[in-house]
């Protein structure tokens, strides 16, 4: 369905970030990009939604495929409109619109207006906490209630593939799961593709069926989530986990040294 | 008493036109954050425009005015074509600049086109003089008065309701997040630009109808700062309230103090605020979650 083909990406004209990038994300399936900061999981996601633009970063080798067309170059909307939605990191909700308004913003590219409203009582079946919250102001929702706006935003452009870049940022635990359930959900009802950024490895290889490990602007290293889970360095970087299969103590780590308080 | 009404009255016609003017102010501040010097021009070449299809052309009136109308919304997407498109990137203090001198240019164009001298308007809203309490007051500024609520409702409607009326406030909001869920940001901005001078030239239009069309109506328009910056930058309830308070500052002070003081006073008053709520009376304060 969306095939990244050996892709560039260069901010102001001098900073490489992606260097020969390639993943696919298979029609129905969810994919996990795994990595650390900075490795270029959201630059990967904006160069396929086109947003590099506002940030001066440019794709300069290399080809975005959507359902066998090419879709880099593309002008964000006309992107949206072919079905690939990114909820961006950080929520971004529209702090100073009602609830259902920032549904409405979301449903802007649609053509068929009349099922809009079936499209928000969809998302309130999904999230009945938005319901209960139509006519506040969404920059007063909590951080999760935020995250499930942002996510209910994206489906009212009924998108076919959507990326989601870091949902569980700065959520609690228990939230984390929630959203992920739902995300979960989505994907099986209504067969959305999902290409899913996460610093939360754990969480994310729960629910994808592939994932992929970035580091310095490249794919290092692919697999089903079980393969993941069994590679040694994985568990060591991305799971915190030792080769017995235990938790890592940092009372065990001897290179430990002494930073001279004084400087800070 | 009737000379309370008499200034009341027409305070409320001036602030009613510096509200129509605030409101496009306010609508390209609040989608792209520029600050737009170039707003009196706009009302001048409005109030030339109509005049040009009414007395010029000799059409009817509302074809005129209608004519007027549709060439304001070519003015804007215009701007946005020419203007704003090529300085996308650039920050945003060149684009203020740029307004200074679209300011200058529009105002050498009327200049080269109609003269320096002011004409007189045809009357298309009717002068008669009406009693309000005993009050003798023109006609054409209750109209004046009456027109510019009904504008200013029609866009708040336009705001709350309409799909791109969300969307522009969405980009106000946050450009990227907006540019995320497809809505085209240079479309926003052309509308923005458009409806300020629509709005724009249907303030000129009534202010020449009371005192005629020349250069002044420019200077009038500049009167849109202090209503904008009283009413918080990012706030159309306060461009409109805003408006409000300056013309009715300027006409009481201007009748029972004296002409001149008229043109401080709605300053001072303006720094008294600023110093107890400095985003202005109705500006959008930054939301934080804590």
């Amino acid at each position: 369905m969306l095939v990244l083909n050996n892709i560039e990406v260069i901010y102001n004209d001098v900073i490489l970030v992606l260097k020969g990038m390639s993943l696919q994300v298979p029609e129905g399936q969810i994919v996990a990009l795994l990595g650390a900061n900075g490795a270029g999981k959201s630059t990967t996601l904006k160069a396929i939604s086109g947003l590099l633009g506002p940030e001066d970063g440019e794709v300069t080798d290399g080809t975005i495929e959507f359902q066998g067309e090419r879709i880099h170059g593309l002008d964000p909307a006309e992107i949206v409109r072919r079905g690939v939605f990114q909820v961006m990191e950080g929520r971004r909700v529209f702090e100073h619109l009602t609830v259902e308004e920032n549904l409405r913003a979301g449903a802007y590219t649609r053509r068929d207006r009349g099922n809009v409203p079936e499209d928000i009582r969809g998302v309130y079946r999904l999230f009945p906490r938005l319901e209960e919250r139509r006519g506040q102001t969404a920059g007063y929702l909590s951080g999760g209630e935020q995250q499930m706006l942002a996510i209910g935003r994206a489906l009212m452009a009924r998108p076919r593939l959507m990326l989601l870049d870091e949902p569980s940022l700065g959520l609690a635990p228990l939230l984390v799961q929630e959203i992920f359930r739902t995300i979960r959900q989505i994907n099986r009802e209504q067969g959305t593709a999902i290409l899913l950024v996460e610093q939360n490895a754990r969480a994310a290889l729960r629910i994808a069926d592939y994932a992929y490990v970035m580091e310095n602007g490249r794919i290092v290293l692919e697999g089903t989530p079980q393969e993941l889970q069994e590679n040694a360095d994985v568990r060591e970087f991305y799971l915190g986990l030792t080769q017995v299969g235990q938790r890592k103590s940092y009372r065990e780590v001897k290179h430990y040294r002494r930073r001279k308080r004084w400087l800070s | 008493m009737d000379l309370f009404i008499q200034l009341t009255v027409s305070g409320l016609t001036n602030g009613a036109v510096y509200a129509l003017a605030a409101l496009g102010f306010v609508l390209i501040y609040k989608s792209s954050d520029v600050i737009n010097f170039a707003q009196g021009e706009l009302l001048l070449v409005g109030a030339y425009v109509t005049f040009f299809f009414v007395a010029q052309a000799g059409l009817a009136w509302p074809v005129g005015v209608l004519l007027a109308l549709a060439v304001a919304v070519v003015l804007g997407v215009a701007v946005e074509r020419t203007v704003l498109r090529p300085l996308i990137g650039e920050p945003i203090i060149s684009v203020i600049m740029v307004t200074i001198g679209l300011a200058s240019v529009l105002r050498a164009l009327v200049t080269a086109i109609w003269g320096p001298v002011p004409r007189s308007f045809p009357a298309f809203i009717p002068r008669d003089e009406v009693l309000i309490l005993g009050a003798v007051v023109s006609a054409d500024r209750l109209w004046a008065i009456a027109l510019s609520i009904l504008m200013l409702a029609l866009f708040s409607l336009f705001f709350r309701l309409s799909n791109e009326g969300i969307a522009m406030r969405a980009v106000a909001d946050d450009q990227q997040a907006a540019m995320s869920m497809g809505i085209s940001i240079r479309r926003i901005f052309a509308l923005a630009w458009s409806i300020a001078a629509v709005t724009a030239t249907i303030g000129g239009m009534l202010l020449a109808n009371i005192i005629g069309v020349g250069g002044n109506i420019a200077g009038l328009g500049l009167r849109v700062f202090p209503a904008v910056i009283l009413g918080g930058l990012d706030s159309i309830p306060g461009a409109v309230i805003g408006g409000v308070v300056i013309g009715l500052l300027e006409a009481w002070t201007g009748g029972y103090i004296g002409q001149g003081l008229n043109q401080i006073v709605p300053f001072i008053v303006l720094t008294l605020v600023l110093m107890v709520r400095p985003y202005g009376l109705f500006g959008q304060e930054i939301i934080e979650r804590v």
